[in-house]
Formats: C-alpha cells, sequence, structure tokens
C-alpha cells in the first residue's frame, strides 16, 4: 500500500490553475522525485500536499487516512514534514530553536532530533547559538532540512535543496538523503530542478509539464527518455 | 536636584504603566502587522473589571492577599475580552486588505467605550486609596522631602515580576517559540505543525492580560477612572512602541519608560496643561527621523 496517494488533484492560487488532475503515489520507503521546468508546479504540489493552498478537487490519502481536508497543522501532525522552497528558516531564531519548532509544537521529544540532525550536519551542532538569518545558504538549506527531520516523519516532502548551492555541499546533501532512506526507511518526494541528480538518487520519477503528469517511471529509466534528456538533463550530462 | 529625583521616581511608574500598554501594542504588530487600536480600551476594560473586583472584595478580605486576588481576576476577564475582540473584530477579516483590520479596530475602540459607558455610567468612578504612605529617600536643602510612595513601590515591583513572567514565556516556552515563528514567517509554523489561529489568538489574550496589570495600578495609583481613559493611555503607550521600535518588545518597555519620563519632567518644568503635547511631538519627531525607532530592527536579512 502507497504511503501517500493523490488522485485527480487540480490547485492554484487565486485564478491561476498550476496543477491539473494530478494523481501520483509514493510508497513507503520510496524516494520518489517529481522534475520539471521552473513554474510547472512542483512546489505548489508540494504544497497542496500540506493543504496550503487546499485541493479543488480530488482526494490526497496519506496512510490510509483521508487528509484532503484537514486544516495544514494537523496535516502536518500526521507524520509529513516540509522543507519548503526557499527554505524558510526563522532568521531571528538560534539554529538551535529552529531545530526545536521542528519537534515539540506536535510533542515529539526533540533529543533524538537533535542528535540526528547534529550527526548529518555538524556544523549545525558548532552554530547551535548563532541567529539562523546569518548562516550562509548552504547552512541554511541543512538546518531546513534537519528541521524538518525533527519531528521523525515517514514521510518528506524536499522542494529543491540543490538550489544555489555549491555541488560539494549539494553532494552532501543527497548523500544525506540516501543514507536516511536506506538507514532509517525514510520515504521522500523530492522536487529537484536538477533532474539528473534527482533521477540519480530517487527509485521513481515523475515528469510535471504545466500543472499535468505527461510521464512517469523509474529513475533509470526516466533519465533515458529523450524528452527529459531534452528538456531537463540538457544532453550532455553523466 | 531634590526636586528633579523626584521626577525622576514619578516619571519611572508612569512609564512602567506605560511601557505594560505598549508590550500589547507592539506583541499584535509583530504578530499579524497590525495596530489594535482597539488596545487602550482594553487597558480601560482592565481597571473597570479591576474597580469590580475591589468592590466585590469591599468588607471581605483586604491586605496583599486581596490585591493580588484582584489583580489576577482583572487579568482572567480581561484576557477574554481581548480574545473576544480578536475573534469578532480581527479573525474574521484576516486575509482581506491591510486597511481593514484597522479600521475595525477604531470600530472596536468605540464599541468598548460605549459598551462601558452604558454598563457603568459616563460619571468618573473614584475609589479610596488602598495602599497609602511613602517612603522618604531623603530630604533635601530648603526641606524638599523626596519620597517614594508605596503605590509607585508596587507598580515598580509588579510592572517587572510580569515584565520577568512574560519575558521568560517568549523567549524560553514552546508557545513563545512559536509566537516568533508565527511572527517571522506564519505560513512555514503552519507547516511545522503550529496551529496559527491558535497561537495569534494567545497573542491577543497575553497582551490584554499585561494591559489589565496596567489598568489595575492606574487604577490604585490615580484612584479615579472613567470610560474615557483608554484613550490617551492608548496613544501614549502606541507612542511608546513606536519610539522603542514597532515589534520589540523590550524597545515596548524602554519606549514607556521614556514617554513617562518625558511627560514628567516636561510637566514638571514647562507645563503640565500641555503635557500631552510632549508625548505626541516625541512621535511625529520618531515617525519623521527614526520610524524603525530606538530597538526596531533594520529589515536587512540574508536570502
Amino acid at each position: 500500500m502507497s504511503l501517500l496517494s493523490l488522485e485527480g488533484i487540480s490547485a492554484g492560487y487565486g485564478p491561476v490553475q498550476a496543477l491539473e488532475d494530478v494523481s501520483l503515489h509514493v510508497g513507503q520507503g520510496e524516494i520518489v522525485t517529481l522534475v520539471g521546468a521552473n513554474g510547472a508546479g512542483k512546489s505548489t504540489l508540494l504544497m497542496t500536499i500540506c493543504g496550503d493552498p487546499r485541493a479543488r478537487t480530488g482526494r490526497i490519502v496519506f496512510d490510509g487516512q483521508d487528509i484532503t481536508a484537514l486544516p495544514t497543522h494537523l496535516i502536518m501532525r500526521q507524520g509529513l514534514a516540509q522543507s519548503p522552497e526557499g527554505r524558510r528558516i526563522f532568521p531571528r531564531m538560534t539554529v538551535n530553536e529552529n531545530l526545536l519548532m521542528g519537534a515539540e509544537v506536535a510533542g515529539h521529544d526533540p533529543a533524538p532530533g537533535l542528535a540526528q540532525a547534529r550527526a548529518l550536519f555538524p556544523i549545525l551542532l558548532e552554530r547551535a547559538g548563532q541567529r539562523a538569518g546569518t548562516l550562509s545558504g548552504g547552512e541554511q538549506q541543512m538546518l531546513a532540512i534537519a528541521r524538518a527531520l525533527m519531528s521523525r516523519p515517514r514521510l518528506l516532502l524536499l522542494d529543491e535543496p540543490s538550489l544555489g548551492l555549491a555541488p560539494l555541499i549539494v553532494r552532501q546533501i543527497f548523500g544525506a538523503i540516501r543514507r536516511l532512506n536506506e538507514e532509517e526507511g525514510l520515504t521522500v518526494l523530492l522536487v529537484e530542478q536538477n533532474a539528473f541528480q534527482a533521477l540519480r538518487l530517487a527509485h521513481r520519477g515523475y515528469v510535471l509539464v504545466n500543472g499535468r503528469i505527461t510521464l512517469q517511471g523509474s529513475g533509470a529509466e526516466l533519465m533515458t527518455r529523450s524528452e527529459v534528456q531534452d528538456a531537463y538533463l540538457g544532453g550532455g550530462h553523466g | 536636584m531634590a526636586y528633579a529625583l523626584q521626577q525622576l521616581v514619578n516619571g519611572i511608574s508612569l512609564g512602567m504603566i506605560y511601557g505594560l500598554i505598549a508590550v500589547g501594542y507592539t506583541m499584535v504588530y509583530g504578530i499579524v502587522g497590525m495596530i489594535n487600536f482597539a488596545h487602550g480600551d482594553v487597558f480601560m476594560v482592565g481597571a473597570f473589571v479591576s474597580l469590580v473586583g475591589l468592590l466585590l472584595l469591599a468588607g471581605g478580605i483586604d491586605g496583599p492577599a486581596a490585591i493580588l486576588l484582584v489583580l489576577v481576576f482583572a487579568m482572567g476577564i480581561t484576557a477574554m475580552y481581548g480574545l473576544a475582540v480578536e475573534r469578532i473584530a480581527y479573525k474574521p477579516l484576516r486575509g482581506s486588505f491591510r486597511l481593514a483590520p484597522l479600521i475595525s479596530a477604531i470600530g472596536m475602540s468605540i464599541v468598548l467605550q460605549n459598551y462601558v459607558q452604558l454598563a457603568q455610567g459616563a460619571r468618573e468612578k473614584p475609589i479610596d486609596a488602598i495602599v497609602t504612605g511613602s517612603l522618604t529617600i531623603f530630604t533635601g536643602d530648603a526641606g524638599f522631602v523626596v519620597a517614594v510612595s508605596w503605590i509607585q513601590i508596587l507598580i515598580v515591583i509588579t510592572t517587572l515580576i510580569v515584565l520577568a513572567g512574560f519575558t521568560v514565556l517568549v523567549t524560553r516556552t514552546p508557545l513563545g517559540r512559536a509566537m516568533r515563528a508565527v511572527e517571522q514567517d506564519r505560513k512555514m509554523a503552519g507547516l511545522l505543525g503550529v496551529d496559527t489561529n491558535r497561537t495569534i489568538s494567545l497573542a491577543f489574550l497575553i497582551g490584554a492580560a499585561l494591559a489589565a496589570v496596567a489598568g489595575f495600578l492606574f487604577l490604585l495609583r490615580y484612584g479615579v477612572i472613567n470610560f474615557f481613559i483608554g484613550f490617551t493611555a492608548g496613544v501614549k503607550a502606541f507612542t511608546a512602541a513606536v519610539l522603542g521600535g514597532i515589534g520589540s518588545l523590550p524597545g515596548a518597555v524602554l519606549g514607556g519608560l521614556l514617554i513617562g519620563l518625558i511627560e514628567t519632567f516636561w510637566s514638571a518644568y514647562f507645563s503640565i496643561q500641555y503635557k500631552d503635547v510632549a508625548a505626541f511631538a516625541i512621535l511625529i519627531l520618531v515617525l519623521i527621523f527614526l520610524p524603525t525607532g530606538l530597538l526596531g530592527r533594520q529589515e536587512v536579512e540574508k536570502v
């Protein structure tokens, strides 16, 4: 049974329809990626799963429960977490406080999450008392992911973790995601504009074009498709 | 010299009251980005609830226990008023255009004034002094006595205790962190499981409870209240919040103290009739020359 499934989801902001009849599923323990051009609706899809914006049509089921109409904060207490577009760390809180925000609201014990965060990204321990707004872009991205992991979610929604980061840091972050998936069985729905790296990491992928899913398949399979290569891989990669 | 010292004492105790009200303005501004113009009237309601509490206890308990009991009573009831104001006038307008809650705040202010006027009458309500006497610090030359009245000491101590508790709440507890998270990024706070509507309501509730402390201390200090006291006190506390830097909690307290001192010294050395001019002139000058206030932050952050 899949952990998350979307059936016929349409959503958007105001008069703009960003998603059109999107159906997808993410199985327990899978890394699934969503690739597509800027403005294809990838981030909107992750936000719609969290109920902000609300789906206009269709159904979202998480772990057997219909979460389509739940308020955002209750959806997020079901075992989902998101590291959103633009990172959205709390700039005037310390790194440590940012991490605590990820756990305590839903009543989780922050200790195991903090230990995990520090094991994954040791730099966060060094910066624990520093205001998060003063971190570098890469450090902020690590903080956003670590914060999302604080609630020990079963499903991690990860939006563009590589955006604007140096290749070395991107490798570090992707390595961390792979490790979490292999060692802890964390299920991940990953949105990436860096399609090559995302497809290599993921078990399966979906291609989103103008709010519709046009292709799906295993990561390796999608990488060989000419539509994907032409549009997102720039031909020469790998 | 002795005269100036006495003004300092008076200014600080007045400034503490302004500071308590200013915290409510600045906290609500920080968290929802609106000026709650009904907040001064919530302070007035707090003073009236305190009066009712004192009358209910009259003849029964007295002494410090009575004062504490009435204070807690006033904080509790006034907090409910603060919550009601938010539910009725602001929450339905969330997501509407920016001016809408501002206008309904002014409406709420008028409603509260008229409600208290109808329920309690328009006349001044005097009470007998409850905390009397003073502590002489020293007698200056020419026989001028510098004294701190017990009520001034009570104001300073109560305010310090309440603000210390409030500071711990905001900086050390999960609720305080959630409030700061909603202030910095409401959408993200929701993504972390924070019930943002509840957090906003709690900010109004806490702000109203602090205003009730101010109302209670005002009643004890001046002994006379009417339904209109919220207007002047509210605008001055708002000035204090702007002077300190709107959105900054320590700034609100600092601003309150400065406004209290400026007003007191102005009254003592220039003109007591024009004391309100001093406070409002400051508001204008700060808005022109220092719009971020003393402790307000510049909007520069790394993204």
